[in-house]
């Protein structure tokens, strides 16, 4: 592997585990990712994703395995290595007693870089009219959208996020993930945990999976979703057609019915939706084929509880 | 803006705005230096009064004695009738060549002490006047101690006692803190050095410390106190910083070892208060019995105390930095090893 050529991985995990006492933490986990890449951890609480994202950080000593990031160890800390990455731990680290705008401009110092993008960075995440107010006035959310701010105050190539959209409410978890798009788009590398599957399959280019320190899956969302080969299933309004008209149409594998609907399951959706448009009971219609959640149900038998 | 200036920056603005270091850094150690200063003014000072009537050699020999406040009068019955009332201990009449003490034996102790005292000086008024050499050489020597004046000691004390508690307090709740909110882990994964981190705070530590020198001794001066620096007060300089770094690696081994804001809080506590007690703040250790004095000796607020208060009042030369330099430089170097082996930049 040549060190940190434009072709090479921007980070290359390699069997790395991680036991404190007898919980095995992280426990094998291998993966890459290249460079521009938008990568996601998904898993439940204790899957294990802090203590991975922070050993490819270079903040702890995995037991064993070996990470290379940019073409090197992160671990022991290399200084030299430090301006190109940023980090957004999973609480946000601040000074105290100091404003919005204080924090951003200190962790620019820190870097060596001026407080020229100070500003652009309050903009970019919808921070500018709290740039006054000081960090334990701020929300959580706003809290959260400061501390990445500061991870990319210094315009890092790759950029590790530790749940960026915990604690936002939907309108600030939208604004956060054109943030993201953003940045991915500037051409940085991404690694960000998360417990949302609906957002990671709209975010990442690819995810691993991961509960009890294993990556049980990994591959892009949409080669996940595929490779479950689940039924797509339609739901209607009851009474807008009978449960034995329905059995009849082309491609209905199973109907269902309960008090307010009728579950129809298929695997070939477009001739069964082109029938009920001729019916027009398209009124009230609701597609729904499978996620990642469904993925996540298959590989641990478990319902995904974020 | 270098890292090192932006984190002394961040680190002081966070501390103008923290009301209560504020307040237990400067409002607290002033009211007892005020309260104290007002409370103990008149101890210490004073002096025997001792009437006068007429005038000469005597007269003015007495009053260059500075061991009395001569009180002028121009009638005798009127300086008499005072010594008869007890106002007075005793009166000089000099009448030419001769010199006569009206004293009251009511008041035995006071009446003893000016009569050697008027004798002594006519003695040796007639000596000098007799033109031979005085076979007996006698010279009087003052013990330092007694002759200061509470504000001359408590200055000093509660200076120190500030910069300590100032010290120990903020090095050990900002690695506490800093700690507990992961800005350690932060600035771990920040291409800066812990030196330059360690630097910033000390830094910002000493300036504290300056802030608190100037308030203190600025309001001790005031004449209301009426402190007196002696002219060697720059000699405090070097025991000042090394004091203030010394009490800075405490606070930093606290901060080690405590995980909790309280933790800290209690430690600092139990570091600094007995130090407090027993190293000459409020009073002068001088006062305590001789095996809390050797106790006193193991704390290095005892020999900031010692050595601030020799050269700032008492007005001792070089040598006397010696002995605090030293102990202070030993607690530094000692102190500090063992904090940064039991540091940790996590909590696990
Ligand atoms: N420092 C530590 N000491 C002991 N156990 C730890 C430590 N850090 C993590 N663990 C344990 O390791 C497991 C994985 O923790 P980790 O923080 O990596 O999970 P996570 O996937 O990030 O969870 P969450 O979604 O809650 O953030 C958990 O069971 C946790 O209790
Ligand atoms: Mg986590």
């Amino acid at each position: 592997m040549t060190s940190t050529g434009a072709g090479a991985a921007a980070i290359v995990v390699d069997d790395i585990r991680k036991s404190y006492g007898d919980l095995k933490a992280v426990d094998g986990v291998s993966f890459t990712v290249g460079h521009g890449e938008f990568f996601g951890i998904l898993g439940p609480n204790g899957a294990g994703k802090t203590t991975a994202l922070e050993i490819m950080e270079g903040l702890r000593e995995p037991d064993s395995g070996s990470v290379r990031l940019l073409g090197e160890s992160p671990f022991p800390r290399k200084p030299a290595l430090l301006p190109r990455i940023g980090v957004q731990l999973q609480a946000s680290a601040f000074f105290d007693r100091l404003t919005a705008r204080e924090q951003l401009e200190t962790f620019s110092a820190l870097y060596g870089v001026g407080a020229g993008r100070v500003d652009e960075m309050l903009e970019l995440v919808g921070l500018t009219e709290k740039a006054g107010t000081r960090e334990d006035k701020l929300s959580g959310g706003q809290r959260q959208r400061l501390s990445i701010a500061c991870a990319l105050a210094h315009d890092p190539d790759v950029v590790f996020l530790d749940e960026p959209t915990a604690a936002l409410d939907p309108q600030a978890r939208r604004n956060l993930w054109d943030v993201l798009r953003v940045i991915r788009e500037r051409g940085k590398t991404i690694v960000y945990t998360t417990h949302y599957l609906d957002e990671a399959e709209i975010l990442c280019d690819r995810v691993a999976i991961m509960d009890q320190g294993r990556v049980l899956a990994m591959d892009t969302p949409t080669a996940l979703v595929r490779g479950l080969d689940a039924p797509t299933r339609i739901t209607l309004e009851r009474g807008t057609l009978t449960a034995a008209d329905a059995a009849g149409l082309p491609g209905a594998d199973e109907v269902g019915e309960d008090e307010q609907s009728l579950v129809l399951t298929t695997r070939t959706p477009a001739p069964l939706l082109a029938a009920l448009a001729e019916r027009g009971t398209l009124d009230g219609l609701q597609v729904r084929t499978a996620t990642l959640e469904d993925v996540f149900l298959q590989l641990t038998g478990r319902e995904y509880r974020a | 803006m270098t890292a090192f200036k932006s984190l002394a920056k961040a680190m002081a603005k966070g501390l103008v705005r923290d009301k209560t270091t504020l307040f237990f850094s400067f409002l607290f150690p002033l009211m007892f230096l005020v309260v104290f200063g007002l409370l103990f003014r008149d101890a210490g000072m004073d002096k025997i009064k001792l009437g006068a009537y007429g005038d000469g050699e005597v007269v003015v020999a007495l009053e260059r004695t500075g061991a009395v406040e001569v009180q002028r009068f121009d009638k005798l019955d009127d300086g008499v009738a005072k010594v008869r009332a007890g106002d007075l201990p005793g009166l000089v009449e000099v009448n030419g060549d001769r010199v006569v003490l009206h004293f009251a034996a009511s008041n035995q102790a006071q009446a003893g002490t000016v009569q050697g005292l008027v004798s002594g000086v006519t003695q040796s008024l007639n000596v000098r006047a007799s033109g031979r050499p005085p076979k007996f050489d006698f010279t009087a020597q003052q013990v330092e101690d007694s002759s200061l004046k509470p504000i001359q000691y408590l200055t000093p004390g509660i200076l120190s006692w500030s910069i300590a508690v100032g010290a120990v307090f903020s090095a050990g709740m900002t690695l506490v803190t800093w700690r507990r909110k992961q800005v350690l882990r932060r600035l771990r994964l920040a291409p800066v050095s812990p030196v330059t981190v360690l630097s910033s705070r000390v830094l910002v530590t000493v300036t504290v410390a300056v802030s608190q020198a100037l308030l203190f001794t600025g309001v001790a001066s005031l004449p209301v106190f009426g402190l007196r620096l002696s002219g060697t007060w720059y000699l405090a300089i070097p025991i000042f910083l090394l004091g203030v770094l010394a009490f800075f690696s405490i606070g930093m081994l606290v901060g080690a070892f405590c995980k909790t804001e309280e933790a800290a809080t209690a430690a600092a506590n139990i570091v600094t208060l007995p130090m407090a007690f027993l190293s000459g703040t409020f009073f002068p250790i001088d006062m305590a019995p001789s095996w809390l004095r050797a106790v006193s000796k193991v704390f290095p607020l005892r020999h900031m105390n010692d050595g601030l208060t020799d050269v700032m009042v008492r007005g001792k030369g070089v040598e006397a930095l010696l002995v605090p330099c030293g102990v202070l430089l030993g607690f530094i170097l000692v102190v500090s090893f063992i904090a940064t082996r039991v540091f940790s930049w996590e909590d696990s």
